[in-house]
C-alpha cells in the first residue's frame, strides 16, 4: 500500500492530518510509511492534481475525492466531519475506511 | 503592523451591499474569507459575538487575492452573505490589501479588538479550538468584556490560527 500526504505550508493542518493518519495506520496494523509531498507552487499543484492541503492518497486515490471541477491550487481543503462540522482535516473515520478498503 | 496599545489603522471599505463602511469604535476587526476551513469553522461563533455585543462595531474583511482565489471574489462574498440571509456585520473586500498589511493580519481568521479611543486591545484567535463550538469565541468575549468594563485584558494576545492571508504577487 502506498500512502501519501500532500501538503502546503500556507495551511497549518498537515501536522494534525499526519498524526491522525499515522495513528489510524498503526491501529489498523498497516505497516505503510507515509510519503510526505510538499506542494510549493501553483504549477506543481496542477501537475500533482492537488486540490488543497492536506490531501491524503492511498494507492494514488484521494481518500475524500474532491468535487468535479475543483481547481488545483495552493489552498486549504475544506472537509466535512461526519457530524456535519467543517474541518481543515478529514474525518478520522473516513481515513480509517479508506485504509481498510486498501488493505 | 500594530501592537497592543497602538492606534489601530482606520479604514473605509465597500461592503457587499456596495456601501462604504465608515470607521467607528469600539470595534472588532475580523480578517476572514470564504475558502478557508478555519474561517468557516469559527464563522458561526463570530457571528454570534457580533449579535451579542450590539454596542461594538464589527467589521469582517476579506483580504485575499481574489485573482488566485476566485472563491474570495467580491461576487462570491456577496453570494455568501445573500445565501446566509445577511450577516450581523459588514463583509468587505480589501482589494488592495492595504488594510490587512496595516494591521499585520496573518491568517483567516485573525481578530483585532479596538477600544473607543482607537487603541488595539486584543489580537489573535477567537478561542482555543476551532473544532469545539462550546469554546464560544471565549478569548474574544473575555477581551470585549474586560474592555467594555474598563478593565485590563488578561490575555491581550494569542496566536492567530488559520490559513495564511493570500497576498497578491
Amino acid at each position: 500500500m502506498t500512502v501519501e500526504l500532500l501538503w502546503w505550508e500556507g495551511c497549518p493542518s498537515h501536522p494534525e492530518a499526519l498524526a491522525e493518519l499515522e495513528r489510524i495506520l498503526r491501529e489498523e496494523g498497516v505497516p505503510a510509511d507515509v510519503t510526505r509531498v510538499e506542494i510549493e507552487d501553483d504549477e506543481q499543484a496542477r501537475r500533482e492534481r492537488f486540490p488543497g492541503s492536506p490531501t491524503i492518497r492511498i494507492d494514488g486515490r484521494d481518500i475524500v475525492p474532491p468535487g468535479e471541477g475543483e481547481p488545483y491550487s495552493l489552498t486549504c481543503r475544506v472537509y466535512r466531519r461526519r457530524d456535519g462540522r467543517i474541518s481543515p482535516v478529514p474525518d478520522p473515520e473516513d481515513v480509517r475506511d479508506a485504509v481498510r478498503r486498501a488493505a | 503592523m500594530i501592537g497592543i496599545g497602538d492606534q489601530a489603522p482606520e479604514f473605509e471599505l465597500q461592503d457587499t451591499d456596495g456601501e462604504l463602511q465608515a470607521w467607528e469604535t469600539p470595534a472588532v476587526v475580523i480578517f476572514t474569507c470564504n475558502h478557508c476551513p478555519y474561517a468557516l469553522a469559527w464563522h458561526d461563533r463570530l457571528m454570534q459575538v457580533a449579535r451579542d455585543y450590539v454596542d461594538v462595531h464589527f467589521y469582517a474583511i476579506n483580504p485575499n487575492d481574489a485573482e488566485r482565489y476566485p472563491r474570495d471574489s467580491f461576487e462570491a462574498m456577496r453570494e455568501r452573505v445573500r445565501r446566509d440571509e445577511g450577516w450581523p456585520m459588514p463583509y468587505m473586500h480589501d482589494l488592495t490589501q492595504e488594510v490587512a498589511r496595516a494591521y499585520g493580519a496573518k491568517t483567516t481568521p485573525d481578530v483585532f479588538v479596538v477600544d473607543s479611543g482607537g487603541a488595539l486591545r486584543y489580537r489573535g484567535a477567537p478561542d482555543a479550538d476551532y473544532e469545539d463550538e462550546a469554546q464560544n469565541a471565549s478569548w474574544l468575549r473575555e477581551a470585549l468584556d474586560a474592555m467594555l468594563a474598563g478593565e485590563e485584558i488578561e490575555r491581550p494576545e494569542t496566536d492567530p490560527v488559520g490559513c495564511s492571508v493570500k497576498w497578491r504577487r
